[in-house]
């Protein structure tokens, strides 16, 4: 496996004046990732997703976080939140809002927490992921530099969304980035955690980021990820949850963007009642590149997940959606539920969908389905019979099959993002664009 | 405005309809009446258009249009509208999306642009507000989850909003409690001017105490067996269809 210079050159400049002990855990990630390389197709996790390509790119780093505040202005979202921005993985403080943080949580930018070293930063960073998670988790923990580290306080219920927009910029040259996010809440904490990744048109960078969530008893996490990043833009993401007892978490996998996407999303269910819903949505046009890989680990009984991914496919788009659900010995009394449905727009789309099941314990309850869809014939013709056109009927159907992934979302920004986004790629001849306009009493 | 001439129909290749005449004119009231298996749900289906079934002989004509030449989407346009016995829940589908689209569609058929939003939801909120419906229904998903009365109350919103010059009414009483039945009785009444005509499909006689008919047709084994004013309504509910059988057609 031969990498590119400017990166291996990269790998073993370990940059001055970092702690010690990120120093060798720098030095451990390039060590697994020079071993293992980019994945290829041989590895049985990247199948269908060829990863070699980028031994042959060469990606700089940003070496400012300018923005234009028109593409500000066009990619954010309008919700009232605690901010961070970064641009091409750099930490924007102007564009940042985090004067009016509520009570009860912190949240700083991963380089200035490592600039003071902060001892919990040592302490999470790779605690969740390890070396080995991925080897772009191995290059993430190689070169990371910014992110996020959020702590919610213990019994604080944090009403504002905390909210982490990255923008990637159309550099004449494209950047790599790695961001770090760590997550910790604690006990009974409850919060809104949203990743958001834009970028401008024509954008053509590597963002590879690792989010590490730790979920003490009885805390409650929704987190959102919404990948709008342009199409031609690479988007690796590596999710690893640790759940104790009582805890919730809700993820909303929402990916519209990117040339080749990858998100592995883990979630170990630790202790009893822990439960874990995953929501997923994928929309691929052209000849985007969108790879799922989900994991629940149900390692104590009495644990609970609740899986519900969609993907719509049009052109020549390729999805991949694997979903693995491991019920440990002696974890009894399991739910596991697993459902995969996709539609797909075009005969050149594809997609491979495989649902794992791998059980160890006699009492539980799993289930897992796919489906390759088709539309409801009778809301078709139930639509025509009020003088709706048969392709736009088939329209608001392949909207309605992605607003039902979106059904517990409550924040009505986020929806209506995601339902014009989605209304806005589907194909002409499905004639919604004026449909999603503001329809508000 | 609707003209059916010697109507046969076949379902799965037997026959169901054996040869219907009606005439409807603008300004009229019309309901048909029947004992199951007569036929009345393949009238129905065939003028909705639905797949399956088949016209064997005769025409049907709609405004001077044969309404056999038009697809589903054509016969709402031009005015022709089915009020369903079963609404179909459609999940993801809002209520709000279903009104604009099709509202929209109609118009284009006749020319017009789309409706302004501020005066489409204008119009809205004033006919819900006459179905005595919540507005946070506007969000949900069609029919989704709604009760029987609420779904046949939405079947006539969405008459009240696109303004059938033909009304068709499928047993659109079935499911319905009392207070729900004068609601979507006062909705259908308020459809009746001269322009526009209402036919109804029903077995029972009490959506007619409601919905006074100009005309009542008793269908029997794919044949109108007898026709007359309201009073043959009020007849058959208290000596059923029997005797209809017996005497000659009218």
């Amino acid at each position: 496996m031969s990498l590119p210079e400017t990166l291996m050159k990269r790998l073993h400049a370990a940059p001055a004046g970092e702690p010690e002990w990120l120093t060798e855990k720098r030095r451990a990630g390039a060590s697994y990732f020079e071993t293992v390389g980019f994945p290829t197709r041989r590895d049985e996790a990247w199948k269908y997703t060829d990863m070699s390509r980028f031994s042959d790119l060469e990606f700089g780093q940003a070496d400012n976080a300018e923005l234009d505040q028109a593409s500000y202005d066009a990619l954010k979202l309008d919700i009232d939140a605690c901010r961070l921005v970064f641009v091409d993985g750099l930490f924007n403080a102007e564009l940042s809002d985090l004067d009016s943080m509520p009570e009860g949580v912190a949240i700083t930018p991963l380089s200035q927490a490592l600039k003071s070293d902060q001892p919990a930063v040592s302490e999470q960073l790779g605690h969740l992921t390890g070396i080995d998670f991925s080897a772009f988790s191995a290059l993430n923990t190689a070169l990371t530099g910014e992110g996020a580290i959020v702590t919610i306080g213990k019994r604080q219920a944090v009403e504002k969304p905390i909210y982490l927009l990255f923008i990637s910029r159309n550099n004449a040259a494209p950047v790599m980035s790695h961001p770090r996010i760590l997550v910790n809440c604690d006990t009974e904490s409850e919060a809104t955690l949203i990743e958001h990744y834009a970028g401008e048109q024509g954008a053509a960078n590597l963002t590879n980021v690792v989010t590490e969530i730790e979920m003490a008893p009885a805390s409650r996490l929704s987190h959102y990820k919404l990948q709008e990043a342009s199409q031609s833009e690479y988007h690796v993401a590596s999710i690893q949850v640790d759940q104790k007892r009582d805890t919730n978490f809700i993820s909303h996998n929402l990916n519209l963007g990117g040339a080749v996407v990858r998100n592995d999303l883990v979630s170990d269910l630790n202790d009893e009642n822990a439960t874990v819903d995953l929501l997923g949505l994928f929309f691929g046009q052209d000849r985007q590149h969108i790879d799922n890989h989900t994991k629940v680990n149900h390692n104590a009984p009495r644990t609970y997940s609740n899986e519900n991914y969609k993907g719509i496919l049009d052109g020549r788009a390729r999805g991949v959606f694997n979903g693995r659900v491991y019920i440990k010995r002696d974890a009894q009394q399991v739910l596991g539920y697993q459902n995969n449905a996709n539609l797909l727009l075009s005969d050149r789309a594809e997609i491979d969908t495989k649902p794992e099941l791998e059980i160890y314990a006699d009492d539980v309850q799993c289930s897992h389905g796919t489906t390759t869809g088709q539309l409801d014939e009778n809301a078709i013709f139930a639509l025509r019979a009020r003088g709706i056109d048969e392709q736009m009927a088939r329209g608001l159907l392949t909207l309605a099959f992605a607003n039902e992934v979106m059904e517990r979302i409550h924040h009505r920004v986020l929806t209506d993002r995601v339902e014009r986004a989605v209304a806005g790629k589907l194909p002409d001849r499905f004639n919604l664009e004026s449909l999603v306009e503001d329809t508000s009493l | 405005m609707l003209e059916i001439k010697d109507l046969h129909a076949t379902v799965e290749g037997s026959e169901i309809l054996k040869g219907i005449t009606l005439t409807i004119n603008p300004g009229e009231v019309h309901a048909i009446m029947g004992p199951n298996g007569a036929g009345k749900s393949t009238l129905s289906a065939v003028l909705a258009g639905r797949d399956g079934y088949e016209v064997t002989q005769g025409t049907i004509t709609f405004d001077g249009k044969d309404l056999m030449e038009m697809e589903v989407e054509e016969r709402a346009q031009a005015g022709l509208l089915m009020g369903f016995q079963y609404p179909v829940e459609i999940p993801g589908v809002k209520n709000i999306y279903l009104l604009k689209s099709a509202l929209n569609a109609q118009r284009a058929a006749q020319g017009l642009e789309e409706m302004p939003a501020p005066e489409f939801m204008k119009l809205i909120k004033e006919k819900i507000g006459f179905m005595k419906m919540d507005s946070s229904f506007l969000h949900r998903a069609v029919n989704e989850g709604f009760s029987g009365g609420e779904k046949k109350r939405n079947e006539i919103l969405q008459m009240l909003v696109l303004q059938p010059k033909l009304a068709l009414l499928d047993e659109i009483d079935s499911g319905l409690d009392i207070d729900a039945m004068k609601v979507v009785a006062d909705g259908v009444n308020s459809l009746r001017d001269e322009n526009r005509a209402i036919l109804m499909v029903t077995h029972y006689q009490r959506l007619l105490d409601h919905i006074t008919p100009d005309q009542v047709h008793v269908l029997i084994d794919g044949r109108i067996a007898k026709s007359g004013d309201r009073h043959l309504a009020e007849e058959l509910e208290a000596r059923g269809y029997e005797w209809v059988v017996e005497e000659p057609a009218a």
